[in-house]
């Protein structure tokens, strides 16, 4: 019975936030706007997040690399090929799988803490590639005056903040749905499982490492696509945009959002992203103390997140890292653990 | 005949501690063989070795006369291998209908598997019959986490079978169940079809001797006797065992 009112709640909050969502536009100005299609972008990057983080139980702090993949072929398709959005899409969405896919050796056969060492370093490297090769990103100046896009052949182009934000809003709202479905399937069934106890996984007979990649590309593909709507929302891309500080942001919303939902990573991101440009202004220089704190807090006061998240055991040595039902320690015997 | 299972000196050591020390070890198709010894003789680290879990050092394991020595144990799953570990390891989040769909799953290929509902109430069905075998029907919508430990025992007993094994490694499964789920264990086990072969671990020689048609014995990393369990009973080798300290 309580399990049914809070459901009936959470739809009743989900219809307000939607209908917010949708009405918003009218309620803000031009810059509000454009600010919120941003923010909504960088919430789908947080629901890739999600996917790898809470759902796979791999933690990343690199999914702002497939996101500036993302971005950057949209921009360019945008600039010299297209002004269809759909494509811009799936262009991102691609470039986004195929970086993911090109990292997949070092993730796939990593946990943990050496993922967290190597997504940071990955995203990282995005950012150094993007300031760097000029022909194609812009440099350090990026690309700037990216056209507006048009959603479909035939359709009139996003002319206004406004309708760039709805665009960005409705994509947001397939793709979110579009991996809710995914998730629905015994492929989701399998993700959880291996976030659970990977060992067993594998003594089940399951090809975990196929199913690790899998999950990776398409978180890939997500963020890419996220990136197309950074694009579409700002009509400008910059190395700027990909920086350390958006990585962390994006974790930290993810798990304060419920690493292990998918709807609740999307608002955890959104709120921390918007709590940032709201402290811009406020406390300009000091957002990384801030960030700081927040993970500081986070990690005290939502134990059951950070845990999911498998960020508490890396961040308190001495919790547990596995969840019960876990195989027992054994020391490493001469030759190879399989 | 060839053998279901053979390992030939398999050795496992951990530094200057050998855990096995040239083990060998042969289980034929059907049979209900048991593995006991003291504390520390290495029964379960020669489970995680014909498992796949822990690579031997030295030695061959060979399953239905194919060498797996270097596969790992999702490979050796694949292959038939099930395995009930000592402490039961199941899915905690997952449901228990949910922990036998997802274990029989890389033992069911049929197309459109991973669409959404796809054939779900067919591997719901599947996996309630499961449960319902080893008395679980009534939870099958809890989440594994929630179960009582015999529960779960008998919760990891169901997705080892749902994975239709050919053998069933079996590592001390009545630790900590109480005496009424222990009698339903040794019935379970007795009626298990044939065509599943198990090694047990097991230190209550009771069960042992009720539902194996042989044994091995294991001291220190070694193999010291093998045979049917009167041929054990009389042995001094095994006698020797428990005077240093076998339960």
């Amino acid at each position: 019975m309580r399990d049914e009112a809070v459901r009936a709640l959470r739809r009743v909050v989900a219809a307000i936030v939607l209908a917010g969502l949708v009405l918003a536009p009218w309620a803000v100005d031009d810059y509000t706007a454009a600010l919120l299609a941003r923010t909504l972008a960088l919430g789908l990057v947080g629901v890739s997040v999600a996917l790898l983080t809470g759902v796979a139980g791999l933690p990343t702090l690199g999914q702002t690399a497939p996101y500036a993949a993302g971005a950057y072929a949209s921009a360019v398709v945008g600039s010299r090929l297209s002004d269809v959005g759909v494509a811009h899409l799936a262009v991102a969405a691609v470039a986004g799988a195929a970086l993911a896919a090109a990292t997949v050796p070092l993730v796939v056969s990593a946990r943990g803490v050496i993922v967290l060492m190597i997504t940071l370093a990955v995203g990282e490297l995005a950012v150094i590639v993007a300031g760097r090769w000029r022909s194609v990103t812009g440099g350090t100046d990026g690309l700037a005056g990216v056209p507006p896009v048009r959603p479909l052949w035939g359709l009139p182009v996003l002319a206004t903040d406004r309708a760039r934000y709805l665009y960005v809003l409705v994509v947001v709202a397939v793709l979110v749905g579009a991996v809710l479905l995914i998730l629905r399937t015994r492929a989701g069934l399998l993700l959880r499982a291996r976030r659970d106890d990977e060992a067993r996984l594998r003594a089940s007979g399951h090809r975990v490492p196929a199913q690790v990649a899998a999950v990776h590309v398409a978180a890939g593909a997500v963020a890419g696509a996220a990136g197309s709507l950074l694009v579409v929302a700002q009509q400008f891309v910059s190395p700027a945009d990909f920086g350390f500080d958006t990585s962390a942001l994006l974790l930290l919303g993810v798990v304060v959002g419920g690493a292990a939902s998918i709807g609740g990573a999307l608002v955890g991101a959104v709120i921390v992203i918007a709590a940032r440009d709201w402290l811009f202004g406020v406390l300009p220089g000091h957002a990384p103390l801030v960030l700081g704190l927040a993970f500081v807090v986070t990690v005290y006061l939502l134990p059951g997140e950070t845990h999911r998240s498998g960020l508490r055991s890396r961040l308190l040595p001495g919790s547990p890292a596995r969840p019960a039902g876990a195989g027992t320690e054994r020391p490493e015997p001469t030759g190879v653990r399989a | 005949m060839t053998p279901l299972l053979s390992a030939r000196g398999v050795t496992v050591r951990y530094g200057a501690l050998a855990a096995l020390d040239g083990v060998d070890l042969r289980v034929e198709y059907g049979q209900r063989h048991a593995l006991i010894g003291p504390n520390g003789a290495g029964k379960t680290t020669l489970l995680d070795v014909l498992a796949g879990a822990t690579r031997a050092g030295a030695g061959h394991v060979s399953l239905a006369g194919r060498d797996v020595t270097r596969l790992g144990p999702a490979a050796r799953a694949r292959r038939g291998v099930g395995r009930i570990h000592q402490r039961p390891a199941v899915w905690s989040t997952l449901t228990a209908t949910e922990n036998v769909v997802v274990a029989a799953l890389p033992h069911v290929v049929r197309p459109g598997r991973w669409r959404p509902g796809a054939r779900r109430p067919a591997a719901e069905r599947a996996a309630g019959a499961w449960l319902d075998r080893v008395g679980l029907r009534e939870v099958a919508a809890v989440p594994a986490g929630q179960l009582a430990h015999g529960q779960r025992r008998q919760l990891e007993i169901a997705m080892a079978l749902a994975g239709r094994p050919r053998l069933l490694l079996l590592d001390e499964p009545a630790a900590g169940l109480s005496a009424v789920e222990v009698g339903r264990l040794v019935e379970f086990l007795r009626v298990l079809p044939r065509a599943v072969a198990v090694l047990l671990v097991e230190h209550r020689l009771d069960l042992v001797y009720a539902l194996c048609d042989q044994v091995s014995v294991l001291r220190d990393g070694r193999t010291v006797a093998t045979g049917t369990p009167a041929e054990i009973r009389a042995s001094g080798e095994v006698r020797q065992a428990y005077a240093e300290g076998m339960p």
